[in-house]
């Protein structure tokens, strides 16, 4: 889960990283109102997830609470890389001297942790890798042997900490450190990381994503950081239904078992769409290996709820799962559903019991299901589906 | 012959009295693997029954240590269904205890764990299967793992996925042929064998004469793996990969399966597989029909 700056922050706090938390609001007078509370220039902050808040006019600074007022209506309007901003921080207007980059990240390729640093700028820093590299340091972190006093004291001086801030640099690594490993991030971003007025070192925006695995196995408290309406209103009823689904822009509804093969039968529907109109996957759901009734009644609940989709395409490949349970599911699913259930089901099994879910298919003659022989079969045929129904 | 795992393999499960830890004992045991008993610490001394691939009642013992397991049993393998929290120290009690193999089939593990786990492994004469995979089959010899024994037999593809419905999907596309292994490594962002360390034992392996490469997004496990066969692979290798269709910065299913802006893409792993050679199939079957085609010749 990728957090939003002011719930960065909020960890920072925690962990005794300096940064100022500021208000966060919704409307355009409790912006003012949190201006005027604040007095002096305030900075007022589009909280999307999403990089590039700056130049996309999502970051003003406001000498007065009217021009707060101003700012926040004009910012709640914007819409930043396709997310809608609807929250907006405010903190008290602090000019950093100088910015300075660091960030601590899950290195995948080398099954590693890694910091980066640099003090040759904050928010530029993708310009200084281009342009300078060598001023981006990039140092491997042991995740057996973490960073502890000694080895903060030897990331701020790779860095080239400056002097004055190079005390607060070596506390504010290993804080960040805690950051990352006891909230079990995959990444922790301070940019900019910024040397205020009387050398003060503070976190100036944050960015950190969190490890679903590990929120879920020992940090029950990271719930609160999920801001449910501005998930998508399908994804939300999914997750609540504890399915594994993604939304997409397409109109053949998709369902699964195995996050390898669904992902495979997206393609393969995008492929077969190309001679059907051009209908594209409508969803990723993947619903595992226990395919049962239930299930399978609230991933077709689901996805027959999407407005977009016009046919669904169950592949299944019983490896354990059973290809009976399968097909009583889709069965029960659609005794379930009843009415609601209008739009045509192309169903492929194959593997485990196939035989007898075919069997129960046929049986079930039910108007709305066609059974296919072969994935890309399947594919074509919910396809062409799509491309009637729209059509 | 095989990579890893062979019919001389004999295997403890860790967690083998759990809901999952026994479905699966009692599968493998019906593929005909060689298991020989289990850990749980509360349960030590009792034992477990499944039946064998014959119909037999087997009684298998439960142990309190994988170390008392090894001593007792000669296991080098182990098979981990450890709930997600606990597998961590699974993994650190069975590398202590020098286990050969370590398989982790357990799904949600988090990564900090496994980057832990896989630090502490090195040096040491572990090697990691997983986690979040469905394990390995050497079919006709041996299961470590949770993939269905009955879709192919012996034969000469070797097969090395990210993902287990696809692995299995590829085993039905061409089990006219058989498999000499087909290894899932996992889904995660972090695993203990990659893509490189299943073509390299394949490459050795002279039994395995075509291999089937499954990648999907997330990562460069799939652009490393296409520079290690530049240099090192002279097998034909076939390829696929999903996720042409994924959004960035989604999480499709797999914790490990994200596009972040321009990397980790479908297609960048396409390409890199193609430029080196890689016969790359658009879906499953036409992965199939291309090894096929290669099998067809030899």
């Amino acid at each position: 889960m990728d957090l939003m700056e002011f719930q960065a922050k909020e960890l920072f706090a925690k962990h005794g990283v300096a940064t100022t938390l500021g208000v966060v609001v919704e409307t355009a007078e409790e912006a003012k109102a949190a201006a005027e509370k604040m007095g002096g220039v305030v900075v007022v902050k589009a909280q999307v997830k999403a990089g590039g808040r700056g130049k996309a006019g999502g970051v003003k600074l406001a000498k007065t609470p009217d021009e707060a007022f101003e700012h926040a209506t004009n910012i709640l309007n914007l819409t930043i890389k396709d997310l809608p901003v609807n929250r907006v921080l405010i903190t008290p207007a602090t000019p950093p001297e100088e910015e300075y980059y660091f960030s601590f990240l899950l290195d995948r390729s080398n099954r590693q942790y890694l910091c980066i640093a640099s003090v040759e700028g904050g928010v530029e820093i993708e310009e200084v890798a281009k342009t300078n590299p060598d001023a981006v340091k990039k140092i491997a972190i042991d995740p057996g042997a973490g960073v502890d006093a000694d080895k903060a004291r030897a990331i701020a001086t790779e860095a080239a900490f400056p002097e004055p801030v190079f005390e607060q640099a070596v506390e504010m690594i290993e804080k960040l450190y805690k950051v990352f490993v006891e909230e079990d991030a995959t990444l922790v971003e301070v940019n900019p990381l910024a040397r205020l007025a009387g050398d003060k070192l503070e976190a100036l925006d944050g960015k950190v994503s969190l490890d679903d695995n590990a929120s879920e196995v020992r940090h029950p408290d990271h719930e609160e950081f999920e801001i449910r309406e501005e998930a998508d209103h399908l994804e939300s009823k999914a997750k609540d239904l504890g399915l594994n689904y993604v939304k997409l822009d397409g109109e053949v509804g998709i369902i699964g078992n195995g996050a390898g093969l669904v992902m495979s039968t997206l393609d393969v529907v995008a492929y077969a769409g190309e001679a059907h109109g051009g209908v594209k996957p409508a969803n990723f759901l993947d619903i595992g290996g226990g395919a049962n009734a239930e299930v399978m009644a609230n991933g077709l609940d689901v996805i027959l709820h999407d407005p977009q989709v016009k046919s669904v395409f169950v592949n299944v490949f019983g490896g354990i799962t059973a290809c009976d349970e399968v097909a009583n599911g889709i069965v029960g699913a659609l005794k379930i559903l009843g009415d609601e259930a209008k739009k045509p089901l192309v169903v492929r099994l194959d593997g485990n019991n196939v035989e007898l879910g075919r069997q129960i298919l046929a049986d079930a003659n039910h108007p709305l299901v066609t059974l296919a022989e072969t994935m890309d079969g399947g594919a074509d045929k919910a396809a062409e589906l799509a491309n009637n129904q729209a059509a | 012959m095989s990579i890893y795992l062979n019919k001389d393999s004999k295997i403890i499960v860790q967690g083998i009295t759990g809901g999952m830890g026994a479905k699966h004992t009692a599968l493998m045991l019906d593929s005909g693997a060689s298991i020989v008993g289990g850990v749980n610490a509360r349960k030590a001394g009792t034992t477990v029954t499944h039946k064998d691939h014959d119909g037999k009642d087997v009684e298998l013992p439960v142990f309190g240590t994988v170390k008392e397991a090894m001593t007792e049993t000669g296991a080098n393998v182990s098979v981990l269904f450890v709930p997600p929290a606990f597998t961590k120290d699974a993994c650190v009690e069975a590398i202590d205890a020098e286990m050969p193999l370590i398989v982790v089939i357990t799904e949600g593990v988090p990564v900090q764990d496994t980057a832990e786990v896989w630090s502490y492994l090195q040096g040491k004469s572990t090697r990691m299967i997983g986690p979040n995979c469905p394990g390995i089959i050497t079919p006709g010899e041996s299961l470590a793992g949770i993939t269905p024994h009955t879709i192919t037999g012996p034969g000469p593809v070797g097969l090395v996925s990210k993902s287990g419905t696809l692995t299995y999907q590829m085993m039905y596309e061409l089990k006219d042929f058989g498999f000499s292994t087909a290894i899932g490594i996992g889904g995660d962002p972090i695993v203990g064998t990659t893509h490189i360390d299943a073509l390299q034992a394949f490459e050795e392996d002279p039994d395995t004469k075509v291999i089937v490469m499954i990648g999907e997004i997330g990562g460069d496990a799939e652009e490393r793996a296409a520079a290690y066969i530049k240099d090192n692979i002279t097998k034909p290798v076939v390829g696929y990969v999903a996720g042409f269709t994924a959004p960035e910065g989604k999480t499709m299913g797999h914790a490990g399966a994200i596009v972040s802006g321009s990397s980790g893409t479908a297609a960048a792993k396409k390409e890199a597989l193609e430029a080196v050679g890689v016969k790359v199939g658009k879906t499953p079957s036409e992965t199939a029909a291309l090894a096929r085609e290669i099998l067809q010749g030899l």
